[in-house]
């Protein structure tokens, strides 16, 4: 066993599973083929909101191939209801969520029958044979309208359609002053209302299950993000003993957090292979997809701060309203809630009241997407920065260093409760302007203004924080989240000295084994090939919470480092065993223990073997030289960075052009740069996304009318600039590692960069708001109808513009 | 997704292709590129029982000369209308509008003549041949015809072309030494136009000519922008005289959306501007 010779971590290596995913030889989902393997199409419902008077099935069961159509009805009595795993409130209201509608749909694309047959084509043939008899209700799209006092209601056996109001209050707390003492004592209060859009997460890989219900077990394959949790939930909601189903995840294709669910399919798909006795596949089309997986952000905030005239902030206030759609799903009620700690971000506010209401309507229910929660509180708070910054006139980002937590101010506890360990706003933030040319371009535009050029340009600012490394347990609890936060590791050493890693998170595309494959030849001084690491298998990879909230390594990777040094110390003491010296004589370095000051050595691979045979081992130690362990992290990890975008806006077309953008991203230590920036680089895409181009459109009926993906419009490479990426590195705390996570840092810090770089563009001709996408149309429009003296939008947040002290309008 | 069942034919000349065409009845459907016809099918919007695939007729491919016009095969590709010496001298703005059209891939497999028999007025392809008072030579069960492209686009998604019909070449009329831009929209790189502007103009001695204008995705059809036209022709060639003659580019049309017309006139204007230096 030879040394490597410099250090893995730091080193942009390419994913050594890249090959395989690219190519597609590997074991996605759908690619699982079995003997006697059934195929089951879902009949969806076209109705956003209906009681079922009756479903015909005669013509579909006789079709060719079919073997059984089974109903909401027909499973009624075992299907359970799927999984909410937290809920935020003790009094919060949720409904039944039966996998395959019983008498009720509540959402267009709801389940409503399904076929299993001898082919995937013949099940897809029979859905048009099925004949579903529906009585049409009201339909509930819009939230205001959903709390009126005499709204339709979604469930009307709940009695309203709030689920929920969650509350945090710095006065309360104990860890800030009463904000409407704030807003009241303020010189400067301003009061902005921003939609968050639905989001579609539109991941590559489609959702597919397969259930094999032979051998006494349930395995179930499946593109998911969470077997562990899948398991434990697939048991509670079908009362199947737990150590009787197995779940793999095996390559998944992405999920964006949009595989982080307990799906409606992955139950029927067991219901149905218990049924038949024979393995059942479901593999979703991408228009399934759009219309059932769930959706992302979905808000309306009502955001209110106060400030001094010199520029300091006094009070936030945050009223949201947040869609959850029809149905409670895994975490649907808790994603505005992890935003709740993030709208006072960087800023040193002394006041701050968040309240939340979740609210039902006849859509799709909405979960966690790419920064749940937190993306939506960036934006909020980024752009009511730039605002106060026009109210006073004074630089945005000489508004942002007033306010923000100084570098020698860390650790730093917030008006929201948090602790943030580390962080340096301002040497990101220099590097930033520096990549940028910020005075070369505040120049340029200042030029245009004047030459009244048909292009204007904008400057966008987003300097970000967020929380990830999800999370503490306790945290968690407090939160009245049903499971914990930790992670498990184990290494295997073989006896010829290779080694496998277990690990309980499950990559979907981030290139764990990899990164776990650094770490630990670095911590055991292997070489990087002899590292094999395993997940997404239950049955191998027995322990572990998964993968989502920029997790796997600040937590998962805390646990494999804590695995690697129990191996280590039981190997120092078999070496200083086999070496006849004391084990505090014993040096470790690159692979081999030395007897320090003699020329003795061994191996590491050596001491592996020793432990294997047993033939001459320390008493009382056990053979083998294997370790667990599991991490509770105290904190979560604060990435943060400053995103700079140009961006052009032709006034007479509306069309945006994003002319250069900068990410200074500080996300603690580095272990792999190569898919650090590719994390950014896809976060950043996606975040723009959201500012530019994506929107989940229903009409009045409630139906998705974006279920294509030439109607929902996800951008690629063409649509996008070259993104000048850069860090600065003030290592995480909390881990032993120093790393903070890096999953989401991009999508939440992006957007409101890519806004506001839109409105600094057309400020001066009197836009202060355009609601995302921002789409040509809403963009010309919106210059259009300011220059016209008119107000830019039917909701013109801006328009409140700032009320004085007393209250009056100013 | 998957398509409903159907049989497939691939016949090997056009005389048994629109023999096919006529055993299948109503019920067939020509396959050219599938880039259009195959996600209908996956969507089962349509569930014809029969293909007739043209991808055998090599007699449909390529740009010919034919002395004042070229003659462009039905199953040339977008790809290979891009790479065409002649499509570049004789008719640039056809060139100019097939850079524009969807991707790569998309260009390697959709055809000229699938994108015109597809008919959607969002397609890129239509205005330039309307424009360029294009003629579509068309074979069915009683012989050949020709219709003006003018005549050919009756409405979304629908043509002059009989069920039993094939489009065999387009006869394209030389445009040679003209300015030509095709001015485009669009939301992201691989989508439809919003709106499209394609233009062709002659310049002589400084001043304009000759001027074709059609709009894409002004209309349930492409539309002709006459107004501009006329108002460009005998006009010297200078940024006034084009911008007076763009702001009459949504003259005629009935979108009744403001943004569109904008587009229209905004989109126009840039479109000559690029002509007339191109
Ligand atoms: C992702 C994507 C993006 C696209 N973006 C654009 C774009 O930006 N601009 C644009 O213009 N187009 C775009 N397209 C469409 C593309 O140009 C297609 O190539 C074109 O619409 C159809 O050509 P096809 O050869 O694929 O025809 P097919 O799909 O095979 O056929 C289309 C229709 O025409 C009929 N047909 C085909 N050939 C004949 C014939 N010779 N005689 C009679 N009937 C015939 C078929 O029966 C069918 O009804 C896009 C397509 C995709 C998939």
């Amino acid at each position: 066993m030879t040394a490597t010779a410099e250090p893995e971590v730091g080193r942009a290596r390419l994913r050594k599973e890249d090959a395989r995913l690219i190519t597609g030889r590997t074991t996605w989902t759908d690619n699982v083929q079995l003997t006697g393997l059934l195929h089951m199409a879902v009949l969806r419902s076209p109705m956003a909101h209906a009681r079922i008077r009756g479903i015909d099935v005669t013509q579909a069961v006789a079709m060719p191939g079919v073997l059984v159509v089974l109903t909401g009805e027909d499973l009624a009595a075992e299907q359970g209801s799927l999984p909410c795993a937290w809920p935020i409130t003790e009094d919060m209201k949720a409904p039944p969520a039966p996998a395959l509608a019983v008498d009720q749909v509540n959402f267009a694309g709801e389940a409503v029958a399904v076929v299993i047959a001898d082919n995937a084509y013949r099940a897809v043939d029979a859905l048009a044979a099925i004949d579903v008899d529906y009585d049409e209700l009201p339909v509930v799209l819009d939230m205001n309208q959903a709390l009126a006092e005499d709204a339709d209601l979604v469930h009307p056996d709940l009695g309203t359609n709030k689920s929920a109001t969650w509350v945090f209050d710095s006065a309360d707390a104990g860890s800030g002053g009463d904000v409407e003492q704030a807003i009241a004592d303020a010189e400067v209060v301003l009061e902005r209302t921003f939609r968050q859009q639905r989001l579609i997460p539109a991941f590559m890989e489609p959702r597919s299950v397969v259930c094999d219900p032979s051998n006494d077990m349930f395995t179930v394959t499946s593109a998911t993000q969470i077997p562990h949790i899948l398991r434990w939930m697939l048991s509670a909601v079908l009362g199947i003993a737990e150590h009787k189903i197995r779940v793999i995840a095996p390559d998944v294709g992405g999920g964006f957090g949009g595989k982080l669910q307990v799906t409606p399919e992955e139950v029927l798909c067991v219901l149905a292979a218990r049924r038949m006795g024979r393995p059942v596949k479901w593999t979703e089309s991408r228009t399934e997809s759009m219309l059932c997986a769930h959706h992302g952000r979905d808000q309306i905030q009502k955001i209110t701060l106060s400030a001094r005239r010199d520029g300091t902030v006094t009070g936030l206030k945050v009223e949201l309203l947040a869609d959850m759609g029809a149905y409670l799903r895994l975490v649907t009620p808790g994603i505005p809630i992890l935003g709740a700690f993030m709208y006072n971000a960087i800023y040193k506010f002394p006041s701050y009241r968040f309240v939340c209401t979740n609210v039902f309507t006849n859509k799709v229910p909405t979960d966690a997407y790419r920064g749940a929660g937190r993306p939506e509180a960036t934006f909020a708070i980024e752009r009511m920065m730039d605002e106060l910054a026009a109210e006073l006139g004074v630089d945005p980002m000489k508004l942002r260093q007033q306010n923000w937590i100084k570098h020698e101010e860390f650790p730093f506890t917030t008006v929201a409760g948090l602790t943030y360990d580390s962080g340096n706003y301002e040497a990101a933030t220099a590097r930033a302007l520096e990549l940028f040319g910020y005075d070369a371009l505040r120049a340029e535009q200042a030029e245009r203004r004047a030459s009244k050029d048909p292009v204007q340009l904008g400057i966008g600012i987003s300097t970000y924080t967020e929380m990830c490394g999800l999370a503490p347990s306790r945290i968690l609890g407090a939160l009245r989240y049903a499971a914990g936060g930790w992670e498990h590791a184990s290494i295997r050493m073989l006896p010829t000295g290779k080694v496998e890693v277990i690990t309980g998170t499950s990559p979907h595309g981030q290139g764990h084994e990899t990164v776990w494959s650094q770490i630990v030849a670095d911590r055991l001084g292997v070489p990087f090939e002899d590292v094999e690491v395993l997940h997404g298998d239950t049955a191998s990879s027995h322990k572990g919470m998964d993968s989502y909230g920029s997790r796997s390594l600040a937590v998962g990777g805390t646990a494999l480092v804590r695995a690697a040094d129990k191996v280590l110390a039981k190997a120092r003491t078999l070496a200083a065993h086999m070496m006849e010296c004391d084990e505090g004589d014993v040096d470790f370095t690159a692979g081999q223990f030395s007897v320090r000051g003699t020329g003795t050595s061994r191996a590491l691979g050596d001491v592996v073997l020793a432990a294997h045979v047993a033939h001459d081992l320390p008493d009382g130690m056990e053979p083998g030289m294997d370790a667990d362990a599991t991490f509770d992290p105290d904190n979560f990890s604060y990435p943060h960075g400053t995103h700079l975008c140009a961006a052009e806006v032709d006034t007479q077309t509306g069309q945006v052009k994003i002319r250069s953008y900068v990410a200074v991203d500080d996300v603690g230590t580095v272990v792999n740069p190569l898919i650090v920036d590719g994390q950014v680089h896809g976060g950043i895409a996606q975040g723009i996304a959201q500012a530019l181009f994506e929107e989940a459109v229903h009409d009045e009926d409630g139906t998705l009318t974006t279920a294509t993906l030439a109607d929902y419009l996800v951008p690629s490479a063409a649509d996008l600039p070259s993104f000048t990426t850069a860090r600065t590195a003030t290592p995480a705390t909390s881990n032993p590692l120093g790393v903070k996570g890096v999953g989401e840092a991009g999508t939440i810090a992006s957007t409101p960069a890519v806004v506001n770089g839109i409105i600094d563009a057309v400020r001066h001709l009197g836009v202060s708001d355009i609601e995302m996408p921002c789409t040509p149309e809403r963009v010309w429009r919106a210059v259009r109808g300011s220059s016209d003296g008119g107000s830019t939008a039917p909701e013109a947040a801006g328009g409140l513009g700032s009320i004085d002290a007393q209250g009056g309008q100013s | 997704m998957i398509p409903a069942e159907f049989d497939y034919q691939c016949p090997s000349s056009v005389d048994e292709a629109i023999r096919m065409l006529a055993d299948a009845g109503e019920d067939a459907k020509v396959l050219a590129g599938g880039q259009s016809l195959i996600p209908v099918l996956r969507m089962r919007l349509a569930a014809p029982s029969v293909l007739i695939d043209l991808s055998a007729l090599t007699e449909l491919t390529g740009v010919r000369d034919d002395g004042d016009s070229l003659l462009i095969g039905a199953m040339t590709t977008h790809y290979e209308v891009q790479r065409d010496h002649l499509v570049h001298e004789h008719a640039r703005l056809l060139f100019a509008a097939t850079n524009t059209v969807a991707d790569p891939q998309v260009r390697h497999r959709g055809t000229f003549g699938g994108s015109l028999a597809h008919a959607d007025p969002a397609g890129d392809l239509l205005a330039p041949v309307l424009a360029l008072d294009a003629v579509m030579i068309i074979a069915g069960p009683n012989g050949r015809r020709e219709v003006p492209a003018a005549e050919f686009f009756v409405d979304y998604f629908t043509t002059a072309l009989a069920p039993d019909e094939l489009l065999l070449d387009v006869r394209v009329p030389k445009c040679s030494g003209w300015g030509a831009h095709y001015e485009k929209l669009n939301r992201v790189a691989q989508a439809w136009s919003i709106v499209a502007v394609a233009a062709a103009v002659q310049v002589s001695g400084g001043a304009i000519t000759q001027a074709r204008v059609g709009l894409t995705n002004m209309g349930s059809t492409p539309v002709r922008a006459r107004a501009v036209e006329d108002a460009l022709v005998g006009q010297p060639a200078t940024p006034e005289a084009i911008n007076a003659a763009a702001e009459r580019a949504a003259e005629g049309t009935s979108v009744g959306d403001d943004y569109k017309e904008n587009l229209a006139r905004v989109l126009c204007g840039r479109a000559l501007t690029s002509a007339v230096t191109a």
